[in-house]
């Protein structure tokens, strides 16, 4: 107690003369009329230290520039890859080279095959009246058409077509493409583009893949040909979202998927497209000429009025035997496609006698409807004939001109199929003179669906060349498998 | 370079400002007269929203009857071309059954196989009856036939290469490609005038796209530099490859590609290059091997050429040319190869005759004489152009040359006058070029003669005086002469 006292009074006794020591010169300044107390000079010094801190520079690690030489140095040391990887060991490249038209008989190292590799639905190749129009086209117009739709490749045939395929249809307007596969990947683009949302099946082949990359909307895909999957992915993506009323939303969908031979169930998703107000792009390239009662496909097939499909793409080198492809839709689709579609505004037009050869097709599909029950008894024949080969299943549907047939018991890995299903179209052709071919994938192909046989039936194939390839699988599938 | 006078910059930036005015005033009016009308497309969004199909309905319909004119006979030197009429101020055209002949000064029909020939023709209708219109099958399946085998060796023998690779359609072939050869981590540097099908193949194929500036190889050669010390975005590894894209002539300039130097700095920074020869290939070169040999570059140089049937050959489908690894690697890979119809044979074979004549191994020399004759055609057309005062575009022995219009007026003047007066020209504009700079653009063929040529010039300065482009002082060649002769008597 005695100790603190005196300690507390000093400290005491010291803080009032210093702050006597402060105010009291300023005791009497005035300034503007404030008085200046001695807290002022306080608070005027931090001010100062807080600006004069604020007024240097951060410390930031300095940034310099690469120099030239720097820049020089990491060019030598960069090393590009190779521009493509080396070849694989035992990778088939070598594939049969036909001597002949591709018709159902065909030419292969002067030997006669059953061909079961062309998809000549209609039995077209080779038909007296088609080749006599188009050799009358090349005499008239030459082979090629020498340059764009827009700048004098525009043909009268380029038109008749159109016109023809259109009144076939029962659509309003039909556009032409140069390309059968050209014609689905520039038509996506041109309808959708960056923000719209897109729903597609996952099994769709690389073309529409394209497209459907080259659009940049979002793309969500559902389960392959599964109705319930693609019901509730639509729910999904409309419930409750008021945003999705602005943009724009599309199905795109195959009639005959080229991966596995299944038919797009049409009904259900025009259903499911009024239900949740979206457009529908339909790909007809294998059902067009083959489905429905006069040909006119996958709408035609399910009773469908064609006008309930927005968008009816198809490649015309199937069933109409010649190349190339086409769309048709309303005016308002076909007309926006005449400038927007890259594949038609940039590229060369269609050579003029593939024109003339798809309205010769189209004539003679109209003018002989006997061919489709052709086609509709080899398909089924077929199908029965194919139903028990030992190690294969049919994967396909039973409507279907495309057979898809795959492994029943899968290995681990698509590239182990492929080897299997690859040795034995080579079996039945060096042994038994039957052209089939297995399922090839590219590497850029997003689509997992599993690898199969593939046989492309024809109206133009007889009873004993479906009995030669039935015998001849269930032979060299029973010895390899 | 295009060097544009700014006067005429002002004029044609007034035209289009009052073009849009218009045209807006014309939405405004339709909204109005339309509230009454019902959409029956209730809960579906528009196909093209607000301003997204401005350009094409007020500005590209009013003279939509230049563009798209449809011809009822093969595209040689004298066409026959369909009039068409319309009744709603150019909205729908409707064609009438009568024609009229026209010189043809637009269709790409560099070496005059375009109408029936008397070597090509009859092979490819033996072709046609031998293997019919389409092979209906894929090329790796059963599309592949003896003729596309023989036109692959062929191709390659043509460009110089080990091997080649023959597709359907020019634009497939750079579409598919492309993703083909450079994935993800890689870096395309593309030219900024690259045509369409490179720009979707490079998009398409995942790989980071740079610009340089056109035909500048000091601007490549700052890119790459940069590009290799800067490494990929964001994570800065260094990139798996690189590859540079030019085209051997641009087909809006008429230009020729500035070759040896690019190939010069692509070596030393250990890029690929990839050459786009579709309107070059058996148009230029003394044989009619493309830029390569107007150049003076080693084919070896350059890791792959690719080319179009269309133009030089008169057909269809496009080659690449590269070694025997790539194009094997690409035979395994390319979807177009994988996934798309085979060549249509009666084209291939077209292109095999075509080939043959070209190298003089049909038996006579047309194809010399041809590659001669479309030398001098072009060389004597774009002196007697640039003579009369117009703004000519492009290198000399390019067959392509762009006349300068600019004002957006001046587009179907100048097209409907000379097709009043029988010369089918063909004019482009905005989106395919920028938008101040339309131009008309001309392709000489070998199958014109020189009094063709001459109708063309006399009807062309008639019409360039009418429409006012002639924008460069005439040269007063007449004059001159006749001075230098006064001089020596």
């Amino acid at each position: 107690m005695e100790v603190i006292l005196p300690i507390a009074n000093a400290t005491v006794a010291a803080l009032a003369r210093v702050s006597a020591a402060f105010n009291a010169p300023h005791a009497r300044a005035v300034v503007f009329g404030i008085h200046i107390d001695g807290h002022l000079v306080v608070e005027g010094l931090l001010i100062a230290a807080i600006l004069f801190q604020l007024s240097r520079k951060s410390y930031k690690p300095p940034k310099k520039p690469l120099t030239e030489k720097e820049i020089d140095e990491l060019c030598d040391e960069w090393k590009p890859e190779p521009l493509c990887p080396p070849i694989k060991e035992g990778a088939r490249i070598d594939t049969p080279t036909l001597e002949c038209a591709a018709g159902p008989h065909t030419t292969i190292d002067g030997k006669e095959v059953v061909n079961f590799a062309s998809a000549n639905y209609l039995g077209l190749i080779g038909n007296e009246k088609i080749i006599d129009s188009c050799v009358g086209s090349v005499e008239k117009y030459g082979v090629g058409s020498c340059g764009p739709r827009g700048f004098y490749g525009t043909i009268d045939v380029h038109l008749d077509c159109e016109a023809k395929i259109a009144k076939f249809l029962g659509t309003q307007d039909s556009i032409l493409y140069s390309y059968g596969i050209s014609t689905i990947f520039s038509v996506i683009p041109a309808f959708c583009k960056k923000g719209d949302i897109i729903v597609a099946d996952e099994g769709v082949h690389w073309a529409v893949q394209n497209g459907l990359q080259l659009s940049r909307s979002t793309v969500v895909y559902f389960k392959h040909n599964d109705m319930a999957s693609l019901a509730s992915t639509l729910e999904k993506l409309t419930h409750g979202n008021k945003r999705t009323e602005k943009i724009r939303r599309y199905i795109v969908v195959e009639a005959i998927y080229q991966n596995s031979g299944q038919v797009a169930p049409l009904d259900e998703i025009i259903r499911l497209k009024e239900k949740y107000r979206f457009r529908v792009i339909l790909e007809e390239s294998h059902s067009f000429g083959v489905l429905g009662k006069s040909g006119r496909g996958l709408a035609e097939h399910y009773g469908v009025p064609i006008e309930k499909i927005d968008i009816v793409t198809a490649g015309m080198g199937n069933a109409l035997a010649t190349d190339g492809g086409f769309c048709t839709g309303s005016v308002r689709v076909v007309d926006h496609q005449r400038l927007s579609s890259s594949g038609y505004v940039f590229s060369a037009s269609l050579p003029p006698y593939l024109a003339t050869a798809a309205i010769s097709a189209v004539n003679h599909l109209e003018e002989n409807p006997a061919v489709l029950a052709n086609l509709r008894s080899n398909i089924a024949l077929l199908h029965k004939e194919l139903s028990d080969i030992p190690g294969l299943e049919i994967a396909s549907d039973i409507l279907s001109p495309i057979i898809f047939l795959k492994l029943k018991k899968p290995t681990s890995s698509a590239v182990a199929d492929l080897e299997l299903l690859e040795v034995i179209a080579e079996k039945v052709l060096k042994e038994d003179s039957v052209f089939i071919t297995a399922t090839k994938r590219s590497n850029l192909d997003k689509c997992r669906l599993p690898v199969g046989i593939r046989l492309f039936v024809s109206a133009g194939h007889t009873e004993s060349d479906i009995s030669t390839v039935s015998t001849s699988l269930k032979r060299v599938a029973s010895s390899v498998l | 370079m295009v060097r544009l006078p700014y006067v005429t910059a002002l004029t044609t930036l007034f035209s289009y400002g009052l073009l849009f005015a218009f045209g807006q005033l014309r939405d405004f009016f339709r909204k109005i007269l339309d509230v009454g009308k019902s959409n029956n497309l209730k809960g579906y969004a528009p196909i093209c929203l607000g301003l997204e199909d401005f350009y094409t309905r007020r500005l590209y319909l009013r003279i939509q009857d230049c563009f798209g004119r449809p011809i009822a006979s093969a595209p040689d030197a004298w066409f026959d071309v369909v009039e068409r009429y319309s009744n709603d101020n150019n909205k729908t055209l409707h064609c009438t059954t009568k024609t009229s002949k026209c010189l043809n000064l637009g269709s790409y029909n560099y070496l005059g196989f375009a109408a029936a020939d008397e070597y090509c023709t009859p092979h490819a209708i033996q072709s046609l009856k031998k293997y019919s219109a389409s092979t209906c099958s894929v090329r790796v399946e059963g599309g592949n036939t003896k003729l596309h085998v023989e036109l692959e060796e062929l191709v390659a023998r043509f460009v110089g290469k080990p091997a080649a690779i023959v597709f359907g359609m020019g634009y497939a072939t750079n579409s598919a490609i492309i993703p083909a050869l450079v994935g993800k981590g890689g870096l395309i540097i593309s030219d900024s005038l690259n045509h369409n099908s490179i720009v979707n193949g490079a998009r398409g194929s995942g790989a980071n796209v740079q610009v340089f500036q056109h035909n500048n190889p000091a601007r490549l050669e700052d890119v790459l530099r940069e590009q290799i010390a800067a490494g990929q975005p964001r994570t800065h590894r260094p990139w798996k490859k690189i590859i540079v894209i030019v085209e051997g002539i641009y087909s809006m300039e008429g230009e020729l590609c500035n070759l040896p130097e690019i190939i010069a700095v692509c070596k030393k920074y250990k890029a690929y290059t990839y050459l786009d020869e579709a309107h070059s290939i058996g148009a230029v070169g003394k044989t009619g091997r493309g830029v390569c040999e107007l150049l003076g570059v080693d084919p070896a140089d350059i890791d792959i050429m690719m080319g179009t049937f269309t133009k030089s050959f008169g057909s269809c489908g496009g080659y690449i040319a590269a070694s025997k690894e790539i194009v094997c690697h690409l035979k395994h890979t390319c979807p177009a190869h994988i996934y798309a119809t085979s060549m249509s044979p009666p084209a291939v074979q077209q292109v095999i005759s075509a080939i043959k004549v070209i190298l003089g191994e049909d038996g006579s020399n047309r194809g010399a004489k041809k590659l001669a004759q479309i030398r001098e055609n072009s060389n004597f057309f774009r002196s007697e152009l640039q003579k009369m005062g117009f703004e000519v575009l492009g290198d000399n022995d390019s067959p392509v040359m762009p006349i300068m219009l600019y004002n957006p007026a001046k587009i179907p003047a100048f097209s409907r006058e000379c097709l009043r007066q029988h010369v089918a020209v063909v004019t482009v504009a905005f989106p395919a070029t920028p938008l101040l700079l339309a131009r008309a653009r001309i392709c000489i063929s070998a199958s014109h003669s020189r009094e063709d040529l001459i109708k063309g010039l006399e009807v062309i300065s008639k019409v360039g005086d009418l429409v006012g482009i002639k924008y460069f002082p005439v040269e007063h060649e007449k004059t001159a002469s006749s001075e230098k002769l006064k001089k020596l008597q």
